[in-house]
């Protein structure tokens, strides 16, 4: 009877619920959860990142039972967690070199096989790889494209919180147009950083083919889960890219973390969705649909959009890719997209304002 | 053990060494705020807290919750007019939750379940008399009884019950329920005794050696209006006939009987004659907006048949009709005559324009102050101007309704327990208010499609059914679920969850959450992301 | 067993018998025909419990290596040049992480202009990395460096770079006596990990460490370089004993003994060295090789002991480091500091130019004519081509057919 009533008093959004049966609720929820990323760390205040990783790093322990090992590229999410002489993780966890993470990985698992099978033991170590945006889209590109078309068994997780961070705040390839970053500073003409540049990592790791690519947000925790544990159902390369705040960086509130967040999600600003062997497969709908503008009004990176002076044609500009978003991935009504979407940079540059 | 490097490896978990704590200039708190549901009972239930039992199907101590603060809940669950409903904050999101029907259900478990109250563990040996067993009384005893306390009811009528028997029609409280309800009470040891009207107080107080008294007798004179009369019309007033109605269940009114008034009294005496088989007719003379009744008993009223005749005042009853004048309403709401007239007939004229409180009695004991239609109380401790005499219900001033007059009577007997005590009774301070502005809807919102038809389903039967039937268990606990927890934890593990720093410890079901100062930073996702606003960031001591 | 075979197929079987389980490179010519027989190898089955990786680049090469030597398995890449400096960041890496990986560098200029012929400039680039830099004279030599080189990384805790000149190594088909795998496998245990990624004993590697403890660190890789001096000459015992073969160790000496002139030389020139000394030995000329095995570490002591009381010692260098001199000499001098040694040194044979005994021959003539007046001399320079372009470019000329030392390089600068 008690579960048999689905409609909660938070439905499935909080990241626990006591009224659900204990096997049904998020694995954060527990309190018995692996931690994998315990306290003490020194990320910033409310960092996205720290969450994230604790999220997905967390998931896919109870997925694989706890057999998973971790590459990580040089970034803030390496420097928090392991200032000598603290380690803030609490499984296997190796840091190479900014843009190499994909290819430890797969020597990783390489290495996992080869002493599982050495060992007679079918029990194999999983790995994830993982670093921030710019470990990923830019620097640790090759090594990652390689990773994804040899198909090695690697999850590769990027935390995407739209910028260098780690060095203080310079624009990557996963940048949104019109963001300050202290490389597209908010002078001249055209303040913040250029349209029509910028690299759409998930759409190019399914044009890889590979079985899995997701994109993840840490204001849908159930739905970041399900990805994390089901990339783990999967062998072979896989990809999923988390949107992780940074209150430093874009100039939020470190209160605001989650739902700085929630509002990329729900604005359309940043797709969720989750694609199997380069098709597409689930979207995650919009559940309260709302303006861009109350997603970037939080962001003093796009104060000069949201004031007294903001330019109304570009902020038309943004929503516009919103709106592009809603429509190219279905994020409103009940389908999922049957073509392959377009990487909105298309849209930019297709655009002239 | 592995032969690690010197700094470049490191052991897991060393991190622990790092307090981060000390970073912070921001701390989260837990806060407890007031619901708005909890704030607008007037029996002062914990509403929130024992829909947070039922939710998890926890009945029996949903229930003892919920009688924490009103002992009837079966028949409050039917004859309350839950204005909490009207605060509920999820009224801003879809609808109330709803929460009398709730409150029915955990009421007729308990009778289902022979649930009963706790006896004290300790008695005092102070005696308490209580004078009338209507909600007042009854809620009075149940509370000093739990104080352990010897109570003693005197009923003047031949049963227990008070306004809930003799004035509330049966199809809105079947009297199986008040007796089960009122059954419960006397098991746990306080003595009811009926046919005993009192004339003298102090006498009473004096020769059954009690400690105090707590005065319920109610209003139970009807109001009278001069209404110029015929022979043949009946002019009846409504306690009596609803008392008819409730002793002998069938009585001979007429058949077109007009009712007078516009309240709640109104509508049973209307509703009770239509189950009688009359075609009653409310005379009223404002309109439906100035209409003090219930609205929900009004829409029953009007769905079954019941007619009304607004901004109307009856003039004159003659043989077969009455004389009305039509009004108008004023700029501040007041009716005015028009002078303009019509004949509305009629066998038969209720007047249900409102009661009034026998103040003979009490006017007897001497330094017993009293003002227009009520027993002078200090509002606080509900002591009357003379010591160790207490007063409750409709003979104060105040709401009459059953429910104030349950938060009447536990206030009147903590009055007494803390003079009993040789104490001052003070009310405990009221926590600040959760608003909805506190609270994250965006947590609440979606149900997943496939129950989105139960929801409708239970919001039919809630509002349609409801003083006929019950919820069922499915919809109660579906009803109970849909509570916003508002100001208040529902262990939703947010707080636990979206800590970047692992800095809330979950102490387990029904125990909670701690901050973990030594590493929580105070980056305040937790007080952002609580659904219920019952985290709050407050400036570091430095 | 003995084959006669290309020596990269040699070192492919080296590699093989010392049972890697995980072999990763990318494309770079000399290096390709060694880990295209291993991938042969373990796609065939031939070499188990192996896994071989075609990536994307020689920084994922490295990359890969360094993810499968942290993960517990004996690791095993090969590159050349371009591709060595591509992998830069990731040798650094590996050599502070303390991985025992073995890399062939199959030695090759470095470009621009793009060259891919044989010199050290490669492997030399690397003299600062952390690696051990094991150099080899001849295919037989190679082949038992490598499986030397397992052995000393292992233990020593530090990566190997097996440094055979491209092409002229590599690419040469000899005889080469290939030890049983019984006798690879007594000698070499299977690989027991230091520290490794294991679920069952987790940790983080690869921290990032400050002020606090960066020079104790670097000062605790040092430690193992110099701890590495033994288990080479001891390793290089043990394998001797094994197998008979003369390879490996610090450094060795070819008839040496009573030499006024000492050569020191890298790498397969030592050969053509040989040869050459042989014919001079036979005029009466006494000259002798010391042969440097270790570049890193580098054997002070073994080397002055080598040297002895030798009065005039000549360096071999097919590297140069710009605005500088010599790369080897200085070392030399370094080894030699507070003797009355006369230390010169000579570049010859850049980007493929052939060492022949004419080379050496006049080498150890201008020695001991006194002809090499500087600390540097350029050998077998095309003074003729040279000048085609000085004289047009900029009005100027070097003596034709004169030795190019740094007093003709200052002269054509207008320098003193």
């Amino acid at each position: 009877m008690l579960d048999a009533i689905k409609f909660y008093q938070t439905g499935s959004k909080t990241v626990g619920n006591r009224l659900l049966n204990p096997s049904m609720r998020s694995n954060q929820a527990s309190e018995s959860r692996p931690n994998t990323l315990i306290s003490g760390h020194r990320a910033c205040q409310g960092c996205g990142e720290a969450l994230g990783a604790r999220y997905a790093i967390d998931a896919a322990m109870r997925a694989t039972n706890g057999q998973l090992m971790i590459a990580n590229a040089t970034g803030c999410l390496e420097v928090f967690s392991t200032p000598y002489p603290e380690s803030a993780w609490r499984l296997p966890w190796i840091h190479s070199l900014f843009g190499n993470a994909a290819a430890v990985g797969s020597g990783l698992a390489v290495a996992a096989r080869v002493r599982a099978k050495k060992a007679g033991n079918t029990n194999v170590p999983r790995v994830i790889a993982q670093g921030g945006d710019g470990g990923t889209t830019d620097i640790g590109f090759g090594p990652l494209s390689g990773m994804f078309e040899r198909n090695d068994d690697v999850l590769y997780i990027c935390y995407d919180n739209g910028a260098y961070m780690n060095t203080g705040v310079q624009r990557s390839s996963a940048t949104p147009p019109a963001a300050r970053t202290a490389t597209t500073q908010l002078v001249g003409s055209e303040p913040g950083a250029d349209w029509g540049k910028g690299k759409n990592v998930p759409l190019i790791a399914m044009a890889h083919g590979i079985p899995y690519v997701a994109t993840a947000s840490v204001a849908d925790l159930r739905d970041l889960e399900y990805k994390v544990q089901k990339a783990m159902s999967y062998h072979g390369a896989r990809y999923i890219q988390i949107l992780v705040p940074c209150p430093l960086g874009w100039g939020c509130a470190s209160s605001s973390t989650v739902t700085v967040a929630r509002l990329a999600m729900e604005t359309g600003f940043y797709p969720i969705f989750e694609a199997e062997y380069g098709k597409v497969t689930s979207v995650r709908k919009i559940t309260q649909k709302q303006p861009v503008i109350n997603f970037l009004k939080l962001q003093r990176r796009y104060a000069h959009l949201t004031g007294k002076k903001g330019d109304p044609k570009v902020l038309a500009r943004i929503q516009a890719m919103c709106d592009e978003n809603i429509k190219s991935f279905g994020l409103i009504g009940d389908e999922v997209p049957e073509t392959v979407p377009v990487a909105i940079q298309a849209l930019e540059r297709n655009q002239t304002v | 053990m592995m032969n690690k490097s010197f700094a470049a490896t490191l052991n897991p978990a060393t991190s622990l060494a790092n307090k981060t704590g000390s970073w912070r200039t921001l701390r989260p708190i837990n806060v407890f705020k007031l619901p708005p549901c909890n704030k607008q009972c007037p029996a002062g239930e914990n509403i929130q807290q024992w829909l947070y039992f039922a939710g998890e199907g926890d009945y029996e101590h949903a229930w003892r919750v919920l009688t924490e603060n009103n002992p009837l809940p079966a028949c409050m669950g039917r004859v309350c007019y839950h204005t909490c409903e009207s605060k509920c904050n999820r009224g801003f999101l879809d609808e109330s939750v709803g929460i009398n029907s709730v409150e029915r259900f955990l009421g007729d478990y308990a009778i289902e379940h022979n649930l009963s109250f706790k006896k004290p563990t300790r008695e005092t040996g102070k005696r308490v008399l209580i004078i009338g067993s209507g909600p007042a009384g009854l809620s009075a005893a149940y509370q000093l009884r739990r104080f352990g306390h010897t109570v003693h009811i005197l009923e003047m009528a031949a049963e227990p019950g008070g306004m809930m028997r003799y004035g509330i029609p049966v199809y809105r409280l079947p009297r199986n329920i008040l007796d089960a309800e009122i059954k419960r009470l006397t098991d746990m040891g306080i003595t009811i005794e009926c046919n005993h009207k009192v004339e003298d107080i102090l006498k009473e107080k004096e020769e059954g050696h009690y400690d105090a008294v707590i005065l319920g007798m109610g209003a139970s004179i009807s109001t009278n209006v001069d209404i110029p009369q015929g022979d043949t019309t009946h002019v009846l007033n409504a306690l009596t006939v609803l008392g008819d109605i409730a002793s002998h269940t069938d009585i001979e009114v007429g058949r077109r009987v007009a009712v007078y008034g516009g309240g709640n009294t109104a509508v049973d005496v209307a509703r009770s004659l239509r189950r009688l088989g009359a075609e009653p007719i409310i005379v009223y003379r404002r309109n439906r907006d100035k209409m003090p009744a219930n609205e929900e008993e009004m829409d029953g009223a009007i769905e079954e048949g019941i007619q009304v005749k607004w901004l109307s005042t009856i003039t004159n009853a003659q043989k077969d009709s009455l004389k009305i004048e039509k009004m108008k309403l004023n700029d501040q709401g007041w009716p005015e005559p028009t002078g303009e007239y019509e004949d509305l007939p009629a066998d038969a004229v209720v007047l249900a324009i409102g009661q009034n409180v026998d103040l003979s009695v009490c006017k007897k004991v001497e330094g017993l102050q009293t003002e227009k239609d009520a027993v002078t109380i200090d509002k606080e401790t509900m002591q009357t101007t003379v010591a160790g005499i207490f007063a409750a219900g409709d003979m104060v001033p105040g709401t009459r309704t059953v429910t104030a007059a349950i938060g009447m009577g536990k206030h009147a007997a903590r009055g007494v327990n803390a003079y009993l005590k040789g104490e001052v009774y003070k009310r405990a301070e009221k926590h600040e208010d959760a608003k909805f502005e506190d609270m994250h809807p965006w947590y609440y919102t979606d149900a997943p499609k496939t129950v989105r038809p139960q929801l409708e389903l239970a919001r039919r039967t809630q509002t349609f059914d409801e003083v006929q039937h019950g919820l069922t268990e499915e919809n109660a606990i579906f009803e109970a679920r849909r509570c916003l927890s508002c100001g208040n934890c529902m262990e939703c593990d947010n707080c636990y969850g979206v800590c970047p720093d692992s800095a809330v410890i979950k102490l387990g079901p029904g125990k909670g959450y701690e901050f973990n100062y030594d590493y929580c930073k105070g980056c305040g996702v937790c007080a952002q992301e609580c659904p219920c606003g019952h985290i709050k960031m407050v400036p570091e001591k430095i | 067993m003995l084959k006669q075979i290309e020596g990269s197929l040699g070192i492919a079987e080296a590699v093989a018998l010392c049972r890697p389980g995980a072999v990763c490179a990318y494309p770079i010519s000399p290096q390709t025909h060694i880990v295209e027989n291993v991938g042969k190898f373990v796609k065939e089955g031939k070499l188990q419990d192996c896994e071989f990786v075609n990536v994307e680049s020689e920084f994922s090469a490295m990359s890969v290596s360094i993810g499968a030597s942290a993960g517990g398995v004996r690791t095993y890449t090969a590159t050349a040049s371009q591709g060595l400096l591509y992998m830069v960041e990731g040798i650094y890496n590996a050599s502070g992480l303390g991985l025992p990986i073995v890399m062939t560098v199959a030695s090759r200029a470095i470009g621009a202009p793009i060259n891919i012929w044989n010199d050290h400039s490669d492997s030399l680039s690397q003299r600062d990395s952390g690696w051990l830099q094991l150099f080899c004279e001849s295919n037989q030599d190679a082949l038992d460096t490598h499986i030397m080189a397992f052995k000393i990384a292992e233990e020593v805790g530090l990566p190997v770079m097996v440094c055979m000149d491209g092409f002229v190594l590599t690419h040469a088909f000899e005889r080469l006596d290939i030890p049983s795998q019984e006798q690879i496998d007594s000698f070499l245990p299977e690989y027991q990990p230091k520290e490794f990624l294991d679920p069952k004993e987790p940790i983080s590697m690869g921290a990032m460490v400050g002020p606090e403890a960066f020079t104790e660190l670097r000062f605790l890789i040092q430690r193992k370089m110099e701890k590495a001096l033994d288990v080479i000459e001891r390793v290089t015992k043990e394998y001797r004993e094994l197998t008979g073969h003369h390879s490996g160790g610090l450094l060795d000496c070819y008839r040496c003994e009573d030499a006024e002139l000492k050569l020191i030389i890298l790498g397969s020139s030592v050969g053509t060295a040989k040869d050459e000394v042989d014919r001079l030995r036979d005029q009466g000329i006494k000259v002798g090789i010391i042969s440097l095995k270790s570049y890193r570490p580098f054997p002070y002591a073994k080397l002055r002991e080598a040297i002895g009381d030798c009065k005039k010692v000549v360096c071999l260098e097919r590297s140069f480091s710009y605005g500088a001199r010599g790369i080897i000499c200085p070392e030399v001098k370094r080894a030699m500091e507070g003797t009355d040694c006369d230390i010169r040194t000579t570049v010859a044979g850049l980007g493929g130019r052939a060492i022949f005994g004419s080379t050496i021959n006049k080498i150890v003539h201008a020695s001991l004519e006194g002809k090499l007046k500087d600390e540097i001399t350029w050998i077998d320079m095309d003074t003729k081509l040279l000048n085609s372009y000085l004289k047009d470019a900029e009005g100027v000329t070097v003596p034709e057919d004169a030795l190019v030392d740094d007093s003709v390089l200052k002269a054509t600068v207008g320098h003193a």
